[in-house]
């Protein structure tokens, strides 16, 4: 376990060194990279919470990531254009207050996704939480008031206080913050009561059921929450990209995040960073290599499945206690 | 909107039926006998398309590149059963959903290496060119008639298959208790080799004949996969009954909706704004219906028993 320990440190300290270094050197791409690294952990840890902590294996997590986009690029298309929206709200170019947007919609899409899909279990659930946002992906290209199809670009990237966003090593800095107190949450609610009863009703629900803990409430409540830190990585993606499309809605989104967190492992504190980074440094070294990256990836990930179990925090840091 | 145009696109609603029947047979089997979950299986409908296609131009014959689409795609099941599948048996969903997720990039990016990027067209054959009077005076073409022709041929063959033969009575043991039958002396690992070519090989069909009215291209297997997902929630997965009547619940949902939604709302808001917004609602239409069965009956329709 102390192992584990240093070695999340190392990774939080390396994920800052990186782009400070790049900044001194003048490689701004480097930053973008680690930016991008930081969101996608950030959109994995949220999935991380029902996945890894509750045993929820949602397919449908790319609906909360692109709610995040979405709500990024209307409300600052419509702060932009002063055209308002509903109930005379005229959109935002701050990004706390757009985060908050994002949070509350993607919580209450998730609320009504999740308690639909948590009826079901298994592979049912794995297929309906995949059919949901499947639902929400044609609706983002036939809806046509907001890009449709083609999406919606973000002249300037959302504002935060103090700080200059379109500069990369300041957007960096918003996007690091948000993923160390997010895995901070994460960290108090794996050790709460809370997280506690969310464990014990993946490992068994009978037996959480007969000592009188209801698992609906427990499932849902972690999905939700889930939902919400997802929604947060979706804006700042879309700041990042200063573009949203429906693509954020695909599925290939939703499968790109379980891979981010067993390529890093299940259930692990910094499993979504560790899986993160080596994706995306895999993507951009396999990418520079050769135009087929994908086909390579794929053979990554399939032998990761089938031998290397447990990930890159398996392999680094040992077994994890629970199982 | 005339009686005609109404039954043409109930036809073109049952025609996707059928073939979103020859999906979700081959994903419910593998399933119900084997408990996988199969994201790749979208590749193997992509992989008989290509056969289908590549074949038809090369010797100018359409019922050579079918028959090819089945030998190419049950071939391409046994491999990636033999490799791969076999060993996911015994794995969670969470790894099996990876590792197939995985062969889909793999098949995906493989296919446009062979292929390159530009869609390949496929021609109806002569023998199926030209149109059917409906009664009300509409045309309908005869080829999709075909296809609706061959998915209750093959949904009819299923039946009989899995009701009648040895090998269906062995696959049908397999669903209820494989160590029993494994304990019997059934080699169990070549039927389910053999259940999922041959589900794969369903899959090659519906790709070769829906190649013909669309274009042959990467990535076409997977709305379909997902379409034939929702398809075998509806009926219960692991039930080729449930199989088959929410594919056709599917199928007539979707298309209907599409011609009817966007109709029904001029009642309701301008016609500008009836199309787009007929449309939005149309795209989400299968899933409500999905959640709607899903919230009376969480195992579908008709769930097999467990």
């Amino acid at each position: 376990m102390k192992r584990e320990v240093s070695i999340n440190a190392a990774m939080a300290l390396a994920l800052l060194a990186v782009p400070i270094i790049a900044l001194q050197m003048g490689q701004t791409f480097t930053i973008t990279l680690a930016t991008r690294i930081a969101i996608l952990a950030l959109a994995a840890t949220g999935l991380n919470l029902a996945l890894g902590l509750g045993g929820l294996v949602s397919f449908g997590h790319a609906a909360f990531f692109g709610i995040g986009g979405y709500a990024a690029g209307i409300l600052s298309a419509h702060a932009l254009s002063g055209e308002p929206m509903i109930f005379g709200f005229e959109g935002s170019q701050a990004m706390l207050t757009i985060w908050l947007v994002a949070a509350v919609i993607a919580g209450l899409v998730g609320l009504g996704i999740g308690a639909v899909s948590l009826r079901t279990s298994g592979v049912y659930f794995i297929m309906i939480t995949l059919a949901f946002a499947q639902m929400i992906f044609y609706f983002a290209i036939s809806w046509p008031a907001y890009g449709g199809e083609d999406g919606l670009s973000i002249a300037v990237r959302n504002k935060f206080p103090g700080l200059n966003t379109m500069r990369p090593m300041e957007f960096f800095l918003v996007a690091y913050g948000l993923l160390m107190l997010t895995l901070g949450l994460f960290g108090l609610i794996r050790s709460s009561r809370f997280g506690a009863a969310l464990q014990a009703v993946r490992q068994n629900d009978v037996r959480v059921a007969s000592i009188g803990i209801k698992p609906f409430p427990i499932r849902l409540t972690a999905f939700v929450l889930s939902a919400m830190i997802t929604a947060l990585a979706g804006a700042l993606y879309a700041d990042l990209n200063r573009f949203v499309s429906p693509s954020m809605f695909s599925w290939h989104m939703s499968g790109e995040l379980i891979v981010l967190i067993i390529l890093g492992g299940t259930g692990r504190l910094f499993g979504p960073l560790a899986g993160a980074a080596l994706y995306v440094i895999l993507e951009f070294v396999l990418g520079g290599i050769t135009e087929r990256w994908q086909f390579f990836l794929g053979l990554i990930l399939l032998a990761v499945v089938l031998f290397a179990r447990g990930g890159v925090m398996g392999l680094l840091a040992g077994k994890a206690r629970h199982g | 909107m005339t009686f005609a145009l109404a039954l043409e696109q109930l036809l073109n609603g049952v025609q996707l039926g059928f073939m979103l029947f020859l999906m979700a047979a081959g994903l419910t089997l593998v399933f119900g006998v084997m408990g996988l979950i199969n994201l790749a299986h979208g590749s193997l409908y992509m992989v008989g398309a290509f056969a289908c296609a590549a074949v038809a131009a090369a010797t100018g014959s359409f019922w050579l590149g079918l028959a090819a689409s089945l030998a190419f795609a049950a071939g391409a099941g046994a491999l990636m059963e033999v490799t791969v599948i076999r060993r996911l048996y015994s794995r969670d969903h969470l790894e099996q959903v990876l590792a197939t997720y995985a062969l889909i990039l793999i098949f995906s990016e493989g296919t446009r290496w062979l292929f390159g990027s530009f869609p390949l067209y496929l021609d109806i054959p002569p023998l199926l060119q030209g149109a059917v009077s409906l009664p009300g005076g509409a045309q309908y073409p005869l080829y999709r008639l075909a296809i609706i022709a061959t998915g209750a041929a093959v949904a009819m063959g299923l039946y009989l298959l899995i009701s009648r033969t040895r090998l269906g009575m062995r696959i049908r043991a397999g669903e209820s208790d494989r160590e029993m039958i494994a304990a019997l002396g059934v080699d169990i690992r070549t039927l389910y080799t053999l259940v999922f070519a041959l589900g794969a090989a369903l899959a090659g069909l519906a790709g070769a004949m829906v190649g013909a009215i669309q274009s042959v291209q990467v990535g076409m297997g997977e709305p379909v996969l997902i379409l034939a997902f929702v398809v075998i929630i509806i009926g219960g997965i692991g039930s080729i009954k449930g199989a088959f009547v929410g594919a056709l619940t599917v199928g007539v949902v979707d298309t209907m909706g599409r011609f009817l939604l966007p109709q029904l709302l001029t009642f309701f808001v301008s016609p500008a704004d009836a199309k787009p917004m007929g449309a939005a609602i149309a795209s989400m239409l299968i899933y409500l219906v999905m959640a709607f069965i899903l919230a009376v009956k969480p195992r579908g329709l008709f769930p097999a028993q467990a």
